[in-house]
């Protein structure tokens, strides 16, 4: 195939995946979604979708930003601890590790409910949200940075570290922070694009005062207002996008690291 | 600032059940330089890390510097400098990070820090490296780094595993000799750990081999060479030859060619600085001779063999 077919071919793929994304995305920005971009472009419908969702935006930026900060807090100690011990509980947790992500939304979400829908206001806080966002994406996080751990030579830099004369906390913070930045990096992006973007267990989890993007989108849609849903969907692609893009960016920095070890 | 150890009763036994080091005791003096000697797998490396704080002895053990019991102190509070064999420098930092870094976690002023680091830097013949990413060194220079990183906080001991074993022939030799220098002008206590008897024979004060996790004999290159406390020790310091009850070097007997002669030339190798020629006699005994490459005999002549003079 030469260059050029290879080229055309690659180009009308691209279109193929693309036009629905415009599609989506045009009546938000098209004064009359009938009469097509001859009627002009207005915010108007993005300036009504924050109105009426504005706080489901706030409110899912500030779950996939609560969700990152416990992630890493738990994730990379724990990522550390699996590293560190080369026994065959630590090989089970590890596999353990993958099940929310093989376990469907809708079972985790109904499982939080049964076990922790009656315990004080929780069920009516976006912590229980919050919860359920943590429990999806932590393994993500844990992988990513275990990932790297298993890389590198873990115990060999501890110990120089320890015969330099390093405590504890001045080797994990001087030595193993740094050389596991790459995949935390990697693991925080993934987070906060899965916390995002998450519907599923969402779903089941809010309530009308708990809304998080995505379930605020899907409502704009069944309420058939397609230019606010279509408004809603641009400003959830300008949140997403750029998350999106950092990730390939750091993917391909980490593959770049990788090789040159 | 050099200490002198002493380690009693020390073992080690892995929790599989692998007796690494049997119960030993081991007197090093201050400023000395011992070489640990002995085949992969007897133990070097564990007796190595029971002096440096990364392994605790089995009960009943002592490490002592200078006659402190340091055995329960973990390596980063003993003030000993270590060179992995994998060397292990940190890939965050460069260069001269890597070297200061013992000096940054002790809290020393960063004026002191980077005068101390300029000072290594220069003796370890880094200084236009100084900015660069550990990982764009060659061999010989992260050695370097590993050795001037150990260093520089000026520690008690200096322990270093088979520090040359990565790097090729030439590179070895070059840098055997710094380190030796470098020994020396520190006066350190130094412990060496490696499989190479010449490496061995050319750094050592005293030489320790050691044979399946126990010490075969502590002397001098020239005790372990001339009087070789079992053949063990005496096979792993050089080639032996044995007459009767005597282990003969294929160095210290020399040729003369006679058609009377009881041993008949098998084989003569071209080895450089030498020629090692195999014989064997009527009885199917074999002898090793080593002789300068001037008038070497061909394959099925007859020689005789003597001693030569007084080793
Ligand atoms: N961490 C460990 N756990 C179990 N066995 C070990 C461990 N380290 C070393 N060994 C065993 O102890 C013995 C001595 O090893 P080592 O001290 O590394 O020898 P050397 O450095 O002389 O090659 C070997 O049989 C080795 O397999
Ligand atoms: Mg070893």
């Amino acid at each position: 195939m030469g260059f050029w077919t290879g080229l055309g071919f690659t180009l009308l793929i691209s279109a193929f995946l693309i036009l629905p994304v415009l599609v989506s995305v045009l009546p938000g920005i098209t004064a009359n979604q009938f009469e097509g971009l001859s009627s002009g472009l207005t915010t108007r419908w993005l300036r009504e979708v924050w109105a009426n969702y504005g706080g489901t935006v706030l409110l899912s930026l500030q779950i996939a930003l609560s969700t990152l900060v416990i992630t890493l807090l738990v994730g990379v100690p724990a990522a550390y601890v699996l590293a560190r011990h080369a026994g065959v509980t630590a090989r089970l947790v590890e596999e353990a590790l993958v099940m929310p992500v093989a376990v469907p939304g809708i079972a985790t979400a109904l499982g939080l409910i049964l076990a922790y829908g009656a315990v004080g206001d929780l069920r009516a806080s976006w912590l229980f949200i919050l919860v359920g966002h943590v429990v999806f994406c932590l393994p993500f996080m844990v992988r990513a940075v275990l990932a790297v751990l298993l890389s590198m030579d873990l115990k060999g830099l501890e110990e120089a570290a320890r015969a330099c004369g390093a405590s504890w906390p001045q080797r994990f913070l001087g030595v193993i922070l740094p050389n596991i930045a790459g995949g935390m990096l990697a693991g925080s992006l993934m987070v906060v694009t899965l916390s995002l973007g998450e519907f599923n267990m969402t779903l089941l989890l809010h309530t009308p005062f708990t809304r998080t993007l995505p379930v605020g989108l899907a409502d704009a849609y069944t309420a058939l207002r397609t230019e606010m849903a279509s408004a809603y969907t641009l400003i959830f692609f300008v949140l997403i996008v750029p998350l999106l893009s950092a990730m390939q960016w750091a993917a391909g920095r980490a593959d770049r690291v990788g090789a040159v070890r | 600032m050099s200490v002198a150890i002493k380690l009693r009763g020390c073992g080690k036994t892995w929790p599989g059940g692998t007796v690494a080091l049997h119960p030993l005791d081991l007197d090093i003096a201050a400023g000395e330089t011992l070489v640990l000697l002995g085949p992969s797998g007897c133990g070097k490396t564990t007796l190595l890390r029971l002096i440096a704080g990364l392994e605790l002895p089995d009960a009943g053990g002592q490490v002592l510097f200078d006659g402190e019991d340091v055995t329960r102190l973990p390596i980063e509070r003993r003030n000993v400098g270590m060179v992995f064999q994998s060397y292990a420098l940190f890939p965050n930092m460069d260069v001269a990070g890597n070297i200061g870094y013992g000096l940054r976690v002790r809290g020393i002023p960063r004026a002191e820090v980077a005068r101390r680091v300029d000072e290594m830097l220069e003796m370890t013949r880094l200084t236009e490296f100084a900015r660069r990413r550990v990982d764009a060194l060659s061999g010989g220079q992260r050695q370097r780094v590993a050795l001037a990183r150990a260093i520089a906080p000026r520690p008690r001991v200096l322990l270093l595993d088979e520090p040359l074993s990565a790097l090729d022939a030439r590179l070895r030799e070059e840098l055997r000799q710094e380190i030796d220098a470098l020994l020396r002008s520190l006066g350190i206590t130094a412990i060496y750990v490696t499989h190479d008897q010449a490496e061995a024979m050319a750094l050592s004060d005293r030489i320790c081999a050691m044979e399946r996790g126990r010490i075969a004999q502590i002397g001098t290159g020239r005790d372990l060479y001339h009087r070789p406390a079992n053949d063990f020790v005496a096979g792993f310091v050089g080639d032996t030859n044995r007459l009767g009850e005597e282990l003969v070097r294929p160095e210290q007997l020399a040729l003369h060619p006679s058609a009377e002669g009881e041993w008949t030339v098998q084989r003569a190798t071209f080895l450089g600085p030498f020629v090692r020629v195999k014989l064997r006699d009527a009885a199917g005994r074999e002898l090793m001779v080593d002789m300068p490459d001037l008038a070497t005999p061909a394959p099925g002549a007859r020689v005789e063999v003597r001693r030569r003079g007084p080793a």
